[in-house]
């Protein structure tokens, strides 16, 4: 089912040599393929975290120009290594552990919902031959990883044994709970028009210039991607859904508890997830890593996922807060309803051949 | 399987130190789920003794303790202090005081509104506009800092008059001030009044009826965004506001989103009532010749003098018997009444409204505690 890894031309020679290299020690096939994945995670896993440090850093700068301010200004040319100085601090910060807490649940709880954030990225097509397996059930699986999300949260507010966090947990459950029913119809409208789950498939099939990408291709590739970016927003836990954090009701939520790197997992987590449903857009409804083939299809990848990644953060310094009760109303009575009626009229089209 | 499940209220303590409360004030929340089912406030974590502390000072001395009664207005607290002595004193302020009084209240009050705009936009979850309103409050902390060198406590009204005079360039640069302001005012209610999340989570919300408001003696914006038309610079003038023309503003709803926009148009009304003011200002004595700071000492008698401060009515009962030092200082806060009212309407909601609610009734402890 695991597909080989298809890779960047000037990587997968490096590849092509560690593989050679592992074969010619007498490892058998198994062990070859295990260290050679492993390598790739660790490489993934890198190039997230960095991107998640300036994630942190970009979302910083943003918000202190909507506000007029200038943010981070001293580490670097604006600020830029602020955030890696940030990290530091956190791994050298106590790590207080409440003597009330659960403690299997309590330390795994940032351990599930940091590896969960990293998880969608197998299948992640950053250009033309990057990616690490192109799974036939791709789709399937980020929307299967990325809701490990849930029970980390839940069990960050269960360990803490903490009213507030608790509270937050719970909130988040019910919430990512609601969004994902409708972000998954939106996403469904593009499949159907695919015909496929994998995401090199989803891609390949939008190929060419602006026209051919679905949000502009098909008449319900609009609506599928502003249901899916509300979805989505919800799905990070970003304003103006961030009721699980909320910090005017809840402090902060269900990591009320955690201080130091564990602390530092939840937050970097949440710009990962921020990132991964960003990428997601553009791999649905802005063609992936398509575009003019003079620039590498990676730095295409990349800049559409940072624009949707701005859009998501121009919200958050925006927007206020919905309240609990106003936020499921909006999941189960606007969203459900619109993102239902949009797939069932896609299929339709779909189904007699009316489609673009 | 339903009947099995057993539910329990419990209790949350939000603060002292929570976000939400805007300084020490701990509310004991019995909770059922998300719903509040009963509010408690616990008062006195910012206690600090100001009446007794004022029996042992001279009247000059009260002043700078004052400013610390409720540190949002310093200004109103200096004036009703000033303005309760000068009544038992029975002395006349010079034109020119008067006037810098009025410019100075009123540019307080715009500073208290712009810092409730922009910690009630926090309170709901916008970031945002918490700075846009400190920018704008900070031209107008500039222009106490250039009168009298203090950004917050300003010890600046005197009894008899004001302690220095506004240097040369105030005038010009208060009008740039109240002209920004003015323009401002129309990006914030911009910004949040037709975003259908900020309309969705104040209007309707919390609703205090105008006649439990007056039981429990809730004045100022609150009170008028009930629907009551009562504001003690028309009900009762002092200091010389029978001379400007400008007009009470009233809201009928009594929800979040009317104690919100009430005290946008309250700016809007002392930017004319300001105008107005740097247009009249006489020149002449800013402090009546006969008091000095050191040997002030009034007759024996009793005096009250109340106005009306950002956060409803502001009072000050002054009992001398003839010394140096005041026998008896009595203060009186909106806010004690705003926290008091709360628990009787603010339960039987969610969470979330209770922190838009107490955001918007605008309580600051230092007010409640004394």
């Amino acid at each position: 089912m695991i597909g080989k890894p298809v890779l960047l031309a000037e990587l997968h020679g490096l590849f092509q040599w560690l593989h050679e290299k592992l074969q010619a020690t007498g490892l058998s096939q198994t062990w070859v393929d295990i260290i050679t994945y492993a390598t790739l995670g660790v490489i993934i896993f890198g190039v997230l975290s960095l991107i998640a440090l300036y994630l942190i850093w970009w979302e910083r700068k943003i918000s202190a120009h909507v506000q007029q301010r200038f943010g981070p200004m001293r580490h670097g040319w604006h600020g830029w290594y602020q955030t890696v100085m940030d990290a530091l601090k956190l791994l050298q910060k106590e790590d207080i552990r409440i003597v009330t807490r659960d403690k299997v649940v309590f330390f795994w709880a940032p351990v599930i919902c940091f590896v969960a954030a990293f998880l969608a990225y197998v299948v992640m097509p950053f250009g033309d031959r990057l990616i690490v397996a192109d799974l036939n059930i791709g789709i399937l699986y980020i929307m299967a990883v990325t809701t490990f999300t849930i029970i980390s949260l839940l069990m960050a507010g269960w360990g803490s044994n903490n009213k507030y966090a608790l509270l937050g947990g719970m909130r988040s459950a019910a919430q990512v709970v609601s969004y994902e029913v409708p972000m998954v119809a939106s996403i469904l409208t593009i499949i159907i028009f695919v015909g496929s789950l994998s995401m090199m498939d989803i891609v390949k099939a939008q190929s060419g210039l602006i026209f051919n990408w679905y949000v502009f291709r098909i008449p319900f590739g609009p609506i599928a991607f502003l249901t899916y970016i509300v979805a989505a927003t919800a799905e990070c836990n970003r304003t103006p859904f961030d009721i699980p954090e909320a910090e005017q009701e809840l402090v902060s939520g269900y990591n009320v508890e955690y201080s130091g790197m564990k602390f530092a997992m939840f937050f970097l987590a949440e710009f990962v997830n921020m990132f991964t449903v960003s990428a997601i857009a553009v791999t649905l409804f802005f063609g992936g890593w398509n575009g003019w083939d003079f620039i590498p299809s990676w730095i295409w990848f990349l800049g559409k996922t940072l624009i949707i990644v701005l859009l998501l953060m121009l919200f958050r310094w925006t927007y206020p807060r919905l309240r609990v009760d106003q936020l499921m109303e909006f999941a189960w009575k606007f969203l459900v309803p619109v993102t239902f009626a949009n797939l069932i009229v896609a299929g339709i089209f779909k189904y007699f051949g009316w489609y673009w | 399987m339903m009947a099995e499940l057993r539910t329990e209220e419990f209790i949350v303590n939000m603060g002292p130190h929570h976000p939400a409360t805007h300084g020490v004030c701990r509310l004991m929340l019995t909770m059922n789920g998300e719903k509040i089912v009963k509010i408690e406030p616990v008062i006195g974590y910012l206690h600090r003794a100001i009446e007794k502390i004022c029996e042992n000072r001279t009247y000059a001395q009260c002043i700078p303790i004052l400013d610390r009664f409720e540190y949002v207005t310093s200004m109103s607290c200096n004036y009703v202090f000033s303005l309760a002595a000068e009544r038992l004193a029975e002395i006349e302020v010079p034109e020119r005081a008067e006037y810098l009084r009025v410019i100075m209240l009123e540019l307080n009050r715009i500073a208290s509104h712009l810092l409730f705009y922009g910690v009630t936009a926090m309170d709901i979850g916008a970031y945002t506009p918490f700075l846009y309103g400190l920018r704008e409050r900070e031209l107008i902390i500039d222009l106490f800092e250039m009168t009298c060198g203090q950004r917050l406590t300003y010890n600046y009204i005197r009894v008899g008059g004001v302690s220095k005079d506004i240097p040369k360039q105030f005038v010009p640069q208060c009008r740039k001030a109240i002209k920004i302001i003015g323009e401002k005012l129309t990006d914030y209610t911009g910004l949040l009044n037709e975003n259908p999340i900020w309309l969705e989570r104040t209007k309707g919300i919390a609703v205090l009826p105008a006649d439990l408001a007056i039981a429990y003696g809730v004045s100022g914006p609150v009170l008028r965004a009930s629907g009551v038309q009562y504001d003690i610079r028309r009900n009762d003038p002092y200091c010389i506001y029978d001379r400007f023309d400008f007009e009470i503003p009233v809201r009928p709803n009594g929800d979040c989103f009317d104690r919100y926009m009430l005290r946008i148009d309250e700016i809007r009304q002392s930017i004319r009532i300001l105008s107005q003011a740097l247009d009249g200002l006489p020149e002449g004595e800013i402090r009546h010749k006969k008091v000095k700071d050191a040997t002030f000492k009034p007759p024996a008698g009793e005096a009250y003098a109340r106005i009306e401060n950002s956060r409803g009515e502001m009072g000050i009962y002054l009992v001398s018997d003839g010394s140096k030092k005041p026998l008896r200082v009595k203060t009186r806060g909106g806010s004690y009444n705003q926290l008091q009212v709360l628990p009787q309407y603010g339960t039987d909601m969610l969470i979330a409204d209770l922190v838009a609610n107490f955001a918007t009734l605008d309580v600051i402890m230092p007010e409640v505690d004394r």
